[in-house]
């Protein structure tokens, strides 16, 4: 039996604010807690496998060529070299998120400097390390890559149905408040904390690989076609994943070329990127150059909307990042043009980077709507609260459940907002100028399908099974809730497992709807298993209250041990998207509010105080769900201050690929974070009545940081990130 | 040569170009130690060694002969958490929790630093008393890249153990 739901309505039904059991939202401790602070948790790379060959990928030099000759020769006699494997199915490229089907391969084509070629092969790291370094390979070379991002002289076409509605044009030139800028973004790197690793194993028929992975379903096919294997013969392990990001939505060339040497070998092997072959050849997110034009009537509310932006990826990739995906939907204007345009670059692979499109899209729109309510002198957060529209603009379909003006007023009074009558420069302390800023977080809501076992054990304990991953979103901790809420069974009679190919297929982690997607397949297993608790009971599903292990009905109390007397349930819950994103506009919503001190000397920006109020549907554990918050926050800072992948316009190559250069927040650049959860149930989101949390509280935070700067020194920046150099260049005197 | 590790000696023979992270991983089956960089810019692979904070990758295990080497596995267990780590999993201290070890340790050294009176780069005086502030856990916790996130709830995990020390 299986309980299954296609989401093509809302589900109004609330049910699990109908459970007795009281655990759903609470703020319990992660239960893959202890094993991840006592260091047990065992991530990709650390299974100790018996008579395990370590591999190190060589990758190419140029940007655009052939491979001619790889000289085995060079390195064939040197200390523990096995082998050096450079085959054909060898992937050059990682995939795709969802992608299902192998990435490109052909590794002797070289279409980006830093792509995969050949996996150096030998008994030891230390001995795989030098060899893959002393390889010699022969490349003939093309003088035609194109590797100038912000060169208007490469191939150029635009992805996608553009929006165009009404005369956007005449709408800026007849608007009592017009706004027409230019920002840009550079490429940003997931960089997980964990590179990109994989052991495979191979006993002649199936192929068994620990890798570090978001969305296993998909991973399965990928490598399955990748290497010639039926999927059913492939097996994927990835109940750790330290981060993501978007990086390991798809498999990356490591796993590929463990599992070719492991079936050709016939020996277990482990390949690890190295860190710096985790900014060459996993992906990039794109550089972004955004045009914004608004246009605002005397009351300050938007007539026009434009938001055109320009990105690159790789010849024959699909993808786009989406910059627009946010404003599709959230102000008005009946005037719009957006569009997107995707230039051919031969530079690593661009994919998604967490929270794709309204991570960078929204940091540009709200630095425009700053300008435009610095222009009509208004309160930007009265800017904002004017222009919630009634109906989705382009698609004139209503909204589910939003709270955005919620989260504006909220945030604005936790932070203590003073909005009216800005003006820079009115703060100074010492060497420091001081502002605040805030900007609107908005992130589209996705939904994917979804299966999940629960099982009802005799005892009275249950567990749950996906080859859903926990990235450090809290996977192991919500779904556990949801099923205690279900079952009333305390938290920790539930065992929640993930991250193996052989369970029931899961939503996979990637954009924010792992919880609301796997989550509703836990909810409607559990649906199932309590309308099978009920027939054994004599009445209806909703007739039961369950409990501390205990069943109810019609004040009679008995134990489940007693209802299963011996038995097990078990079921699988079946969720599918369906179509409510047809029928209504569902996101996530938010607003940041930060004050930043800005050294008048250095042109060095700190971020003193950061705050941000968002409405996500319910929260499934209010902890987790804070920190998901938390983390989108400091990626804002670095987005906003630091973090750019610079890429060298003569050759190519990352100029930065390591921690040390590419600057990710660390510790002492982030403040004390302050997090508002706004009370929301959504009934089109989810039968959770929950959205997803991971990506929202990045989308627009760096927004709000340039803001602050303009409002405390008067540079008003278009060019993220915003270092020293260029505030600096714009400061006045001292 | 042998390394005492954890309390327990373990003979280290291998290629002299193993660094102590990967002798710890592979040899001692001791993964809790991370490697996120190799090349100590991420503080992932953080041990005590002699009771201070190391990037374990940037030295060789055959440096270390007979010398005594702390790892996350030494300082508690499930069943018998350190306060440290038992305040991390409190305060919502990581989410991926590739980070966690290395900043455990860190945080550990870190705080005996301090109480030796170390100033940092965010010190008002080189000399005197160090107080922690949440500035100054921050500044000396800055090696540990946590790229989840989580840095507001660790200075709230290791501000709940040293007030619990004081």
């Amino acid at each position: 039996m299986t309980g299954s739901l296609e989401m093509d309505r809302p589900d109004d039904r609330n049910r699990l604010d109908a459970m007795a059991q009281g655990v759903i939202g609470k703020p319990l401790d992660r239960p893959d807690g202890p094993a991840k602070v006592t260091g047990s948790a065992r991530y990709a790379a650390e299974y100790a496998v018996e008579n395990c060959a370590e591999g190190v990928l060589v990758t190419a030099t140029i940007s655009k060529g052939q491979v001619v000759a790889i000289d085995e020769a060079s390195v064939r006699d040197m200390p523990g070299v096995i082998a050096v494997i450079s085959d054909e199915r060898m992937v050059a490229r990682p995939a795709q998120g969802g992608a299902g089907e192998s990435p490109v391969r052909n590794v002797r084509q070289v279409e980006y400097w830093g792509q995969p070629i050949a996996l150096v092969v030998a008994e030891t790291f230390e001995q795989a390390r030098n060899a893959s370094k002393q390889l010699r390979i022969e490349y003939r070379s093309d003088d035609d890559a194109a590797i100038d991002q912000h060169s208007r002289d490469v191939p150029i076409e635009t992805h996608g149905e553009p929006t165009i509605q009404g005369n956007l044009d005449k709408a800026i030139s007849q608007a009592a408040y017009a706004v027409e800028v230019t920002y840009t973004t550079e490429c940003h790197n997931s960089a997980p904390m964990e590179p990109h690793a994989s052991i495979a194993q191979w006993d002649g028929t199936t192929l068994t690989v620990h890798s570090s992975l978001q969305m296993l379903k998909y991973n399965v096919k990928e490598l399955a076609d990748a290497v010639g294997l039926d999927p059913e013969d492939v097996r994927l392990l990835s109940p750790y994943v330290g981060g993501g990001f978007g990086s390991k939505l798809g498999i990356s060339p490591e796993g590929v070329a463990a599992s070719i040497a492991a079936m050709e070998l016939g020996r277990a092997v482990r390949v690890v990127l190295l860190r710096q072959q985790v900014f060459q050849c996993v992906m990039r997110r794109s550089e972004t150059t955004q045009r914004l034009r608004l246009a605002a009537d005397s009351d300050g509310r938007l007539v026009g909307f434009g938001h055109e932006a320009l990105v690159s990826n790789l010849p024959g990739e699909t993808f786009a990042e989406p910059v627009t995906q946010a404003s599709d939907f959230l102000y008005p204007g009946e005037n719009r043009t957006l569009r997107i345009d995707l230039a051919r670059l031969n530079l690593v692979t661009a994919g998604s980077v967490r929270a794709p499109g309204e991570a960078v899209g929204m940091q540009a729109l709200e630095g425009a709507m700053d300008e435009l309510a610095m222009k009509i002198g208004i309160d930007p957060v009265e800017l904002r609260l004017r222009n919630i529209p009634e109906r989705h603009p382009a698609k004139d379909i209503p909204y589910s459940s939003r709270k955005l003006a919620e989260c504006l007023k909220a945030g604005a009074e936790r932070f203590g907002w003073h909005g009216a009558r800005r003006s820079p420069c009115h703060t100074r302390e010492g060497e420091w100028w001081i502002g605040t800023g805030m900007a609107t977080a908005a992130r589209v809501h996705n939904l994917n399908e979804a299966e999940a076992r629960v099982t009802l054990y005799p005892d009275g304990t249950a567990a749950v099974a996906s080859d859903m991953t926990d990235i450090g979103t809290g996977t192991y901790t919500v779904l556990g809730q949801i099923a205690a809420e279900m079952l009333g069974l305390d938290r920790n009679d539930v065992l929640v497992r993930l991250g193996d190919s052989s369970f029931p297929p899961g939503a996979g982690s990637g954009g924010s709807w792992g919880a609301p997607s796997t989550g509703s397949a836990v909810f409607l297993a559990c649906e199932a298993i309590r309308t099978r608790l009920a027939a054994r009971l004599g009445c209806q599903e909703e007739e039961l209250t369950l409990q501390d292990g205990f069943a109810t009905v019609r004040g009679q109390t008995t134990a489940l041990s007693d209802v299963l007397k011996g038995d097990q349930i078990e079921e699988v819950g079946h969720f599918k998207a369906g179509e409510i994103s047809d029928k209504f506009s569902a996101a996530m919503y938010g607003a940041f509010f930060t004050e930043v001190a800005v050294n008048a000397y250095t042109g060095e920006a700190r971020v003193r105080r950061f705050t941000g109020a968002f409405g996500f549907g319910r929260v499934l554990n209010a902890k987790t769900a804070t920190s998901q918050c938390m983390g989108g926050m400091v990626w804002g800072i670095g987005s906003a201050l630091t973090e750019e992948e610079i890429f060298d316009k003569r050759y190519g190559h990352v100029v930065n690929p390591d921690l040390a250069e590419y600057h990710v927040p660390v510790n002492l650049d982030v403040p004390h974070l302050d997090v508002v959860l706004v009370d929301e149930r959504d009934p089109a989101a989810s039968p959770l009545q929950a959205k997803g949390v991971g990506e929202l509280g990045i989308c627009g935070a760096a927004g709000a940081i340039g803001n602050a700067i303009h409002d405390a020194c008067g540079v008003r920046l278009r060019s993220f990130p915003f270092t020293p150099d260029k505030i600096m260049a714009e400061l006045g005197d001292p | 040569m042998a390394l005492i590790i954890n309390g327990r000696e373990y003979a280290f023979e291998g290629d002299p170009r193993t660094t102590l992270l990967d002798f710890l991983r592979r040899d001692c089956d001791l993964t809790g130690t991370k490697k996120g960089c190799d090349h100590g810019q991420c503080g992932a692979c953080t041990v005590l060694v002699n009771g201070q904070r190391i990037n374990s990758c940037l030295t060789l295990a055959v440096m270390h002969d007979g010398e005594s080497v702390t790892t996350i596995e030494g300082l508690g267990t499930i069943d018998d958490l350190h306060p440290l780590q038992a305040a991390f999993v409190k305060h919502d201290g990581y989410q991926c929790g590739y980070c966690t070890p290395g900043q455990i340790c860190s945080a550990k050294a870190m705080l005996e630093e301090a109480a030796n009176n170390w100033p940092s780069f965010v010190s008002e005086n080189l000399s005197g008393e160090t107080r922690l502030t949440p500035d100054e856990i921050r500044e000396r916790m800055s090696g540990n890249l946590c790229r989840c996130g989580a840095y507001s709830n660790i200075v709230d995990a290791i501000v709940e153990v040293m007030e619990r020390e004081q």
